[in-house]
């Protein structure tokens, strides 16, 4: 796992061939080298309720100090029967390389859309997680360089959020961010989502002080985190800002809703 | 071999407040992975003015000594205590004449004007780069994570007792979420006329 | 100045030579302009500082003050351009003391790349220099390795493409100071928005003959928004396992004041008790 908790274009031991041991050519000979991989920024979300997910995610791309777009979605809906996807029912964010991120996506897209003209229903969150996690180790030599976060609706009508590293370690989880800004907003989330640190005031003397217990939070509740969580990530990090992205997973479907961002 | 800056973890981070300032450390000393000390304290006090200092352990220590030095030489010549903002400059100048040669840390100031009471914070890089802030500075390993919190969590104005808990809750959500900081925090609070240095609890892991 | 200090050099260079990476200064992304007009010259900066793809400082002073009548634009090592901006600054106050005359342009901008040459790009400073002296308006860029230019408009940093793209466009010869700010400042908006490196606010020098005038936040076109939710806590939220409180003028408890005993002259003085 820690070959992937940081960016692995910039630091770290990464998959690029251009790491690889150093030979001590003779003068004049010529070395080759293969750099398949880019790191696109921007940042994703997700946080599940009782009875929604949210996915979030910013819809700046990025290559260097270049803004390449201002409006490059990273949120999909996935498995409509339709092109549109208005029928669909999960929620694939994918962030890094964003040719990796939109093959993939397209992949799993394929893969739920054969699901349903097969069996006749959606696939369920908890199948297309598990489905999720064997195509990203099926290039296990070769990664999709994408970190993925998958979300929709368990089968008990609760909000699931499951969570991927690029060759498809995978868990359900409460929360998560992802991304460039990953590191700055997931202290947050644990705070303001699982009142992490948080005790009740005056339940006891150090040691003794009782926990502040978790409740779920409401929708709108979500939605005011996920806003602040990304105004506080725009300021700081460079490669996140112009836009963001929000879907809303409920029962009554997928409801999109997009917000402005700074675009310095 | 990673960094010098990473080696031995830490985090610090000072915030403004109404009237006050609040400056605050973790206690980790690593060596890599490997935890050595839980009482590393990375916040030094000379007089009022307070200095905090993460990077490479055995600058942290050889710098805190030397600011120590200066201003205790410089209250010997002047007959008073080092202003904050005089402070700064003294360790943008230390820290830039070693250019090409520099130690391996990443200081934050903190104190209250003598003569106003106006709070006043800044951050340096490792060769003296000032950083002039009116809301928070962070440094150590978890900067990342400290510049999301800060953001999120900080607001003007906050009175002594809220500024404790924001960078108390600042740090300890930080720290979590770095492996190379954490093990328990010292929070110092400084108000006109008083000093408030709290231990807090925090994830022994 | 004394110089640099190179004692840890060798320990530094030893760690080097075994992997360990320099440290990273702040800031390298920045984009700064200059542009002259009829009378005068305007520089232009961006505000933002940054450490990898992290913002330091959201508004910093990117123009420095050489003399009232030259001053400094700074992109590259952030620590460089402050420094070197300070020493030269200093050093042209105690020349044109000695002299009896106001600084020159070309004085500073040849104290400039003199110092950076016999650095051979080490300091990383990337500097637009501009002033209004007794030879007239003058408008130059110096790089870290000392070489310098000297043309009617610039521009320099990670931003410089975007900025250059707007005076290509847009400049024109004889243009009044309303012109020239207005171009300027449309520059760095160019940079602010295009390139990561440079965001957030925009500072501008207007400097004339008879006076210079710095606008500190010109332009402000990126205010953060306001939060959707206060995040204040309850007091007491934090667990404390210990608590001590320093109070000025308990302070006092700690000292003890002692009457030394003043021998009278002529006593004899007392060796051992």
């Amino acid at each position: 796992m820690a070959m992937f908790s940081q960016n692995p274009l910039m630091n770290g031991p990464n998959y690029s061939f251009n790491e690889g041991p150093k030979v001590n050519a003779p003068e004049g000979a010529r070395q080759h080298r293969f750099d398949p991989y880019t790191d696109n920024g921007g940042s994703t979300l997700a946080i599940s309720g009782a009875d929604f997910t949210i996915m979030a995610g910013d819809t700046r791309l990025t290559s260097g100090y270049s803004i390449n777009s201002r409006y490059h979605p990273k949120v999909f809906k996935i498995g409509g029967t339709t092109a549109d996807q208005h029928d669909a029912t999960l929620c694939l964010s994918v962030v890094g390389f964003a040719a990796d991120g939109e093959a993939l996506k397209e992949r799993l897209d394929a893969i739920c859309k054969m699901y349903q003209y097969r069996h006749g229903k959606p696939m369920s969150v908890k199948a297309c997680a598990q489905r999720l996690s064997t195509i990203l180790y099926q290039k296990r030599f070769f990664p999709y360089y994408a970190y993925a976060i998958l979300g929709g609706l368990d089968e008990e009508g609760k909000g699931a959020v499951y969570s991927y590293d690029p060759v498809g370690s995978y868990e359900r989880e409460q929360c998560r961010a992802g991304g460039a800004a990953a590191s700055l907003i997931m202290p947050f989330l644990d705070n303001q989502v699982n009142f992490k640190n948080q005790y009740v005031p005056g339940s006891g003397e150090g040691h003794a002080l009782q926990e502040r217990e978790r409740k779920p939070l409401t929708r709108s509740e979500v939605e005011v985190l996920v806003k602040d969580a990304f105004d506080g990530a725009v300021e700081r990090h460079i490669e996140v800002g112009d836009g963001l992205q929000m879907m809303v997973i409920t029962k009554n479907g997928i409801e999109e809703i997009f917000l402005p961002l700074k675009e310095d | 071999m990673s960094s010098p800056f990473s080696i031995n973890g830490g985090a610090c981070v000072a915030m403004v407040g109404k009237d006050c300032v609040a400056i605050a450390c973790d206690l980790r000393l690593g060596l890599q992975a490997l935890t050595v000390s839980n009482n590393f304290p990375k916040v030094f006090q000379y007089g009022d003015v307070f200095l905090g200092l993460t990077g490479l352990a055995t600058d942290v220590a050889t710098v805190s000594d030397l600011f120590r030095y200066k201003v205790n030489m410089y209250r010997l010549r002047e007959e008073r205590g080092i202003a904050p903002k005089t402070f700064a400059n003294l360790v943008s100048s230390s820290l830039y004449e070693r250019r090409f040669g520099p130690y391996f840390v990443s200081p934050v100031v903190a104190g209250l004007d003598p003569k106003t009471g106006e709070p006043f914070i800044c951050g340096f890089d490792s060769i003296g780069c000032i950083d002039f802030s009116k809301d928070f500075i962070v440094s150590g390993t978890a900067t990342d994570q400290l510049f999301g919190m800060c953001e999120s969590l900080w607001e003007p104005d906050l009175a002594p007792e809220d500024l404790f808990e924001t960078i108390s809750q600042a740090l300890l959500n930080a720290v979590d979420r770095d492996a190379l900081s954490g093990w328990g925090a010292h929070v110092y609070i400084i108000e006109k006329d008083k000093v408030t240095k709290r231990l807090l609890k925090g994830r022994q892991d | 100045m004394p110089g640099f200090d190179f004692s840890n050099y060798n320990r530094n260079a030893a760690l080097h030579a075994r992997g360990v990476p320099l440290p990273k200064a702040t800031s390298t992304g920045t984009t700064i302009v200059g542009c002259i007009f009829e009378g005068g010259v305007v520089i232009a900066a961006d505000t933002r500082a940054t450490s990898g793809p992290i913002v330091a400082d959201k508004n910093c002073e990117k123009l420095h003050y050489i003399s009232p009548n030259i001053w400094c634009a700074g992109a590259g090592t952030a620590a460089d351009t402050e420094f070197t901006t300070a020493l030269i600054s200093s050093q042209l106050e105690l020349h044109s003391l000695s002299t009896g005359r106001k600084p020159r342009v070309v004085t500073c901008m040849t104290l400039l790349k003199q110092h950076l040459f016999r650095y051979q790009g080490h300091i990383g400073a990337y500097l637009v220099v501009a002033g209004v002296d007794s030879t007239g308006v003058h408008l130059f860029t110096v790089h870290a390795h000392g070489s310098t230019d000297k043309l009617p408009y610039v521009t320099m940093g990670s931003g410089s493409l975007a900025a250059m793209s707007v005076f290509e466009t847009q400049w024109k010869a004889q243009m009044t100071q309303d012109e020239a700010v207005k171009l300027c400042s449309e520059a760095i908006l160019a940079g602010i928005f295009n390139d990561l490196g440079s965001g957030s606010n925009v500072d501008v020098a207007v400097i004339t003959p008879d006076k210079t005038t710095l606008k500190r936040n010109y332009i402000k076109p990126n205010e953060r928004t306001q939060k959707l939710k206060s995040y204040k806590f309850a007091r007491g939220t934090t667990a404390v396992l210990n608590e001590k409180i320093i109070r000025k003028e308990d302070l006092g408890n700690f000292v003890s004041v002692q009457e030394i005993h003043v021998a009278e002259p002529g006593d004899k003085m007392e060796v051992d008790v």
